[in-house]
């Protein structure tokens, strides 16, 4: 099959790179650069675990062709932290309210987090169950996460953090 | 003692042991996308599968044609069941005893069945090349109805035993029966029924439903040609019992099958089987001499590769007038789809269903269950419970609301007058099962004055009368579930996997710099098991939990283990830790007596050190003893400081917990609002809270799915309409409710450190407590026991048959 050229930006770097037409954005990422944070749950756009952030949008990237990503700037959860390797508020905010379980999830759901607080940086509890639920958790019930993204937001805006009872 | 010297209690505290809300080793790489899973895997060289799936649930395969698919560009192979005889792996032995088709022999039994695999450089020529292998098939009539398998004239499932008097667990009574197996004892319970003042019957169903965890089932195989190896890695929760399994089936010695299970994205149950893809990626690798990867879809995982339940159950509670229970009956139909593939310990075809008495002190009781065949998919597992436990705690609470109900009784005060007491534990129950501790009455009272029990009761009433005066449309329902599960399989006697005891191990090596590392035989799935072994080891041996590497799914370097299912991870591989930690402790007292010049005897435990009694200046921490165990050991031992246990457990654990839930129903759209859930959950020692809290969490969830909305629905012609996320119930953050969890603590007094195992709880007892909620919710109108899944169609068409639409 005919190969397209592309050149988008991706986590900070521009990427130059042949695909084909059909290639998803997923498997682009996975299998060509190497990004596997972003994971396959589905194939039809319901468990969002291969979310990215694509020009200040999250993104199911199983539902894009890497061609509509052309001249795109794009960011995975391997995006996420600092150049010196320190942890973006979100991550140790996962970690701090034991958001996750297995993992799998995670990187989708944090880069959809990341986009949700640059949209609404105070959200609302129902808020953010709102806007992560295009992301699936199997394991967590998403009370923790919903706890880490109130926990990141506090953090971001410098007040307190408090704990709502169980 | 100088201000700077710490405690005691402070030297405890650094160490991070059980008890401690440690935060998550695992968390690291995950929060970073560095997480290690199957598919993110690119070996030199390495090809894509794909297979080719049946489009009917019964039809002849009368001809495959692959020539086409074969001239696809970048496909290598393609493999059909003629391939497989060549190699003898058309069919596999499966858990159960029964055999199972790898490809489609000749037939197939059940829609998407796996017919040919397609070998090819990348995935998208593999999905080219399934696109053009083209299948002759010719439709036979099909049965997916597990009530109607054992009918005169119903279809053969299986033509390959359909003479075969005897199965795997005895004699069959029809060509679509797997097994009976039957518990208690049937002529004294059928004599209490005789003479019962009060008896209830119902047809209680557990619809067939699916693990679904995010990630699907996936492998990579390597066969290495000139070491005649084959390094298989794989979503495995059982990854030793993967390599034996193989090596009985491929052929290839034991020693020569390096299995390897990477992170796993959940499991759940679903990745405890041997599944075809598997099988295939294998045969793949030794006639390409090239690594193989086969990943499933989504549709893949929902329609082939291990469903849960299908259990239906006529379900019978006698009682006398006052309300105290006088015996159960159950007879059951199993269904396991078209071939016998249950995840089960092997003696134990219906699992441990005789847990169905529950939590209740039933003189006696019995069950019958039939295993059949249908044209579905096989492969049973737990999804989130030991086996066919949730099924069993799901009835025995409907009926005994059933029965609360037909007494005019509450169903939480039926449930305390019927509790198994304080006293009686150990407690035997009416199946011979030996309940090792509980404390039921105190759990269940907490939970009813935490709630505010009565008061709720009491609104109820009210808001009742308010809907018979047509003042509101809403009917509120309370759920309460008290349930026992049974759990940590198993002891050897009770117990085997194709003849291998459930047992499960631990190897624990103490570096000379005082850090260490575990690797156990179990395999977390999002468990946290690197996080939650190292602080047993923390609490045992005194050494900071972050200086202990917890590592487990090598099968080449782990001990050997079952693996992790069934809630086994802390009450089997958790005592065999514990027990390693003590062998390795008792060298440490001899090392350090013969430093100290005392007697061992002389000596005393102190958080992290052996101190001489009444002298806790001359001590000997762990850090010096792991150093003196490399440089100066007491003469004629062996130098060295690690321990191996291999743990056989005396009895099961039996965690239990007191769950109510409180809904609102919308009667007019079928809608459930669920106002409040509180789950008590009594799993013995706790060894991190926060992680329980997170497994309850989750169980939860699962637990409401499932109760409001999972199931994996086949239409008359066998087709399974439900096999995506359009159409199979996953709940997103919206719909799931704010979970309220809460303890007791009663110790297992056979487990070295007390604990019981906690995943599964909330899913056993989740389940019943959704089903009792919206049945109950609908009691006062007369109705007696509406079917789950409870999604709004199902409780909107219940309330249209309760004329409240008229």
């Amino acid at each position: 099959m005919a190969k397209s050229q592309i050149s988008l930006t991706v986590n900070g770097k521009t990427v130059e790179a042949l695909v084909e037409p059909r290639t998803l954005l997923i498997h682009f990422l996975r299998e060509q650069l190497m990004f596997t944070g972003p994971h396959i749950g589905c194939e039809t756009s319901h468990c969002g675990a291969c979310t990215v952030d694509l020009d200040g949008k999250s993104v199911k990237s199983c539902t894009v062709f890497a061609v509509q990503a052309n001249g795109s700037d794009v960011r995975t959860i391997e995006g996420m932290a600092a150049a010196d390797g320190s942890l973006h508020v979100l991550q140790e905010a996962f970690r701090e309210m034991h958001g996750l379980q297995c993992g799998f999830c995670t990187p989708g759901m944090i880069t959809r987090a990341y986009r949700l607080l640059q949209e609404n940086p105070s959200p609302s509890e129902d808020e953010i169950r709102m806007g992560i639920s295009g992301n699936l958790c199997r394991c967590t019930g998403y009370q923790n996460i919903v706890k880490a993204i109130q926990y990141a937001a506090a953090k971001i805006s410098g007040v307190p953090f408090r704990e709502a009872a169980e | 003692m100088n201000d700077q010297t710490p405690t005691s209690a402070q030297r405890a505290e650094a160490l991070q042991g059980m008890g401690c809300r440690r935060k998550r080793v695992e968390d690291i790489r995950f929060v970073q996308g560095k997480g290690n899973y199957v598919d993110d895997l690119k070996l030199p060289g390495m090809l894509y599968g794909d297979l080719v799936r049946s489009p009917y649930a019964h039809a002849r395969v009368k001809k495959i044609d692959t020539s086409k698919a074969a001239a696809v560009p970048g496909v290598v192979a393609v493999i059909t069941a003629e391939t497989l005889k060549t190699v003898n792996l058309a069919w596999m032995p499966t858990l159960a005893g029964d055999v199972q088709m790898v490809l489609a022999d000749g037939k197939v039994l059940f829609q998407n069945q796996e017919v040919a695999f397609v070998i090819a450089e990348s995935r998208e020529a593999a999905a080219d090349g399934v696109e053009l292998v083209e299948v002759e098939y010719e439709q036979l009539p099909c049965n997916v109805d597990p009530l109607h398998a054992m009918s005169d004239g119903a279809p053969v499932i299986r033509e390959d035993i359909k003479d075969k008097k005897e199965g795997a667990h005895g004699p069959r009574k029809h060509y679509n029966h797997v097994f009976a197996w039957a518990a208690g004892d049937k002529a004294a319970t059928d004599a209490a029924f005789a003479k019962a003042d009060v008896t209830i019957k119902e047809l209680i169903v557990y619809p067939r439903c699916h693990p679904c965890p995010l990630e699907t089932c996936q492998c990579v195989a390597s066969f290495d040609k000139i070491r005649g190896e084959l390094t298989l890695w794989g979503t495995f929760q059982a990854p030793h019992v993967i390599r034996t399994v193989g090596s009985l089936i491929s052929k290839i010695p034991e020693h020569k099958i390096h299995v390897i299970a990477p992170d796993i994205g959940g499991g759940f149950g679903n990745k405890v089987g041997a599944y075809s893809g598997y099988i295939c990626a294998i045969v793949a690798s030794i006639v390409t001499g090239r690594p193989v990867k086969g990943v499933e879809d989504r549709i893949e995982n929902l329609s082939t590769t291990a469903f849960a339940r299908d259990f239906h159950m006529d379900m019978e509670i006698a009682a006398t007038k006052d309300g105290k229970v006088t015996a159960m009956r159950c007879y059951t139909i199993a269904d396991h789809g078209a071939f016998d593939a249950c995840a089960n310990a092997t003696k134990w075809p219906a699992g441990l269903f005789s847990i169905i008495s529950g939590s209740y002190d039933f003189p006696v009781a019995h069950v019958l269950v039939d295993g059949v065949y249908t044209n579905k998919a096989p492969g049973g597992v737990a999804y989130r419970c030991s086996f066919r436990v949730t099924e069993a705690a799901y009835c025995i609470e409907r009926a005994m609301d059933i029965m609360a109900q037909k007494l005019g009784m509450d169903p939480a005060e039926f449930r305390v007058k019927n509790l198994i007491r304080r006293e009686q534990f150990p407690y035997t129950s009416a199946f011979g099962w030996q309940y090792d501790s509980g404390d039921y009455q105190t759990a269940m009272n907490k939970a009813m004055e935490t709630v505010g029990y009565k008061k709720l009761r009491e609104e109820q009433k009210a808001k009742q009368e308010a809907f018979k005066r047509g003042e509101t449309r809403d009917v509120m329902g309370i759920g309460v579930a008290f349930f026992t599960e049974i759990v940590g399989a198993g002891p050897s006697r009770n117990c085997d996997i194709l003849g291998i005891a459930m047992f499960d191990s631990a190897e624990i090596r103490i570096h000379p710099t005082g850090t260490g590392i575990c690797r156990l035989g179990t395999k977390s799935q999002g468990q946290g098991h690197e996080t939650t072994y190292a602080q047993i080891i923390a609490s045992e041996l005194g050494i900071a939990a972050d200086n202990i590497m917890v590592e487990e799914g090598n099968t080449d370097t782990a001990p050997y283990g079952l693996g992790t299912y069934g809630s086994r991870s802390t009450p089997v591989s958790g005592a065999a830790t514990a027990m390693a930690c003590r062998k390795i402790k008792a060298k440490a007292q001899m090392i350090a007596a013969y430093m100290l010049e005392v007697h061992d005897d002389d000596l005393e435990w102190d958080v992290d050190r052996f101190r001489v009694k009444g002298n806790p200046e001359r001590h000997k921490t762990m850090t010096e003893l792991a150093w003196a165990a490399y440089h100066e050991v007491p003469p004629g031992m062996e130098p060295g400081l690690e321990a191996v246990n291999y743990y056989d457990p005396p009895n099961f654990t039996f965690p239990f917990g007191a769950y109510i839930c409180v809904v609102d129903v919308d009667v007019d759209t079928g809608e459930t609002k669920v106002r409040r859930f509180y789950a008590l959950d009594d799993c013995g020692t706790r060894i991190n809270p926060m992680i329980i809290e997170g497994q309850i969490h989750g169980g939860l969830t699962e637990a409401f799915g499932i109760a409001m909305g999972q199931e994996i629905h086949y239409d008359e012609d066998g087709n399974v309409t439900t096999a995506s996320l359009m159409d199979y119930f996953l709940p997103t953050a919206v719909e799931t409710p704010k979970w309220e969890t809460d303890w007791t603590t009663t110790p297992s007094p056979h487990h070295p450190i007390g604990a019981k195992g906690i995943g599964e709880s909330p899913n056993v007892g989740g389940v019943p407590c959704f089903s009792n909620a919206i049945n109950d919710a609908f009691k006062f109108l007369g109705s007696t026991h509406i079917q789950m899944p409870h999604d709004a169609w199902r409780t909107w068409t219940a309330a249209e048959k309760l004329g409240l639409h008229a």
